[in-house]
């Protein structure tokens, strides 16, 4: 349950930002998660509607948007999707195997909708 | 980019759904590990001098075992203190302050891992001058304090030979940043049925740089290396040029 510490994070970088641009609500968070961020999508869920009580975001909907995990081949310069959690595959191109991601960790806050 | 990403509304609101009448969009483009890493890079500057460890196991591994251990074979020249993290109670604090270490306890209530700000609190209780290593003792479990960075300079990962050759494969996040593996309860190794050559194979797999210490917190082997590997680090630190004299 380490989303809990992340959405208590995430509700206190948008508070500050929407109070930053003078708003009073928050209507709703945007969110970029990767495939291989560590988070539940359910458990999020839940972490948010725990947390959001009492904050400018208590009525807010949370928009998450899940990006594949995606590598680079140093061997041939492809770009190639990694569907294990390991976050470590063989290129489909020349079967080199590659860690480098390119994509897939991510857990941003990208913006919010206020008022 | 290959790849094609799918939005989700997870719809935890019982209010409006798409874009409220009047709403305007704040741009924010911020990791949610931001707060904590900028708590962890003030941690690290706060620790001057100390070799700080955080270590990350299993429920059971030994953690604390092999630090009342630490603890008496360093105290004889040098200061060690302890930050230990736990759903409940303050026994593994009590434990380590008999083992002759000022120790502080994190009830971290329902959270199941440590965060750089749960740390700081905890450091402030403790005089970090003079200090020579802070331990940091994680809550017992291999996958959430994987993503978190509480300002420490070594990150050990601890598995014992009662869980399986094969925890590397099975949670190699919390292995592949490890700067350190220790293998602990080998005594009991040939009594469990340890495979030790194919967990040594699996670790290197997953983080082939790091130094790995095969030993027994119990009776006491393969501690030597251990704690002659903590000696090193820390007089590497305190030698470093530029670390701030926060501890001597």
């Amino acid at each position: 349950m380490h989303e809990i510490g992340l959405v208590v994070s995430m509700l206190r970088m948008a508070e500050e930002s929407a109070r930053e641009d003078g708003a009073s609500r928050i209507h709703a968070i945007h969110l970029d998660v990767g495939a291989l961020a560590g988070v539940v999508p359910e458990a999020l869920e839940f972490a948010f509607t725990a947390a959001r009580q009492g904050t400018m975001a208590e009525e807010a909907r949370l928009e998450v948007t899940y990006l594949p995990a995606v590598a680079y081949c140093h061997a041939c310069g492809a770009e190639f999707e990694i569907d294990n959690r390991f976050g470590i595959a063989l290129c489909p191109q020349c079967e080199t195997p590659s860690a480098d991601l390119r994509q897939g960790r991510e857990l941003n806050l990208t913006h919010l909708e206020v008022a | 980019m290959a790849a094609d990403s799918t939005t989700r509304d997870v719809r935890v609101s019982p209010h409006g759904t798409g874009a409220e009448p009047g709403a305007r969009v704040v741009q924010v483009q911020k990791s949610l590990m931001s707060f904590n890493d900028g708590v962890a890079a003030a941690n690290r500057q706060a620790f001057g001098s100390t070799l700080v460890l955080n270590i990350v196991s299993s429920p059971g591994s030994g953690k604390t075992a092999l630090l009342e251990r630490t603890v008496q074979g360093l105290t004889p020249d040098m200061s060690i203190a302890i930050v230990v993290g736990d759903l409940e109670t303050d026994n593994d604090a009590m434990r380590l302050n008999a083992a002759g270490a000022p120790s502080v306890q994190i009830a971290t209530g329902a959270v199941c891992h440590l965060e750089a700000e749960m740390v700081a609190r905890a450091v402030d209780q403790l005089d970090l001058q003079d200090l020579d290593v802070l331990v940091i003792e994680n809550v017992g479990n291999l996958v959430c304090p994987a993503a978190w960075d509480l300002g420490e300079d070594l990150r050990v990962t601890m598995l014992s030979v009662t869980e399986g050759e094969d925890k590397p494969l099975k949670y190699p996040r919390i292995f592949k940043n490890a700067d350190a593996v220790v293998v602990n309860k080998i005594d009991i190794a040939e009594v469990v049925g340890f495979d030790r050559d194919r967990a040594l194979e699996n670790v290197r797999q997953v983080v082939p740089n790091a130094r790995v210490f095969e030993l027994s917190a119990r009776t006491g082997e393969g501690l030597d290396a251990w704690l002659a590997f903590l000696r090193e680090r820390r007089q590497a630190k305190a030698n470093q040029p530029g670390i701030a004299a926060g501890a001597r």
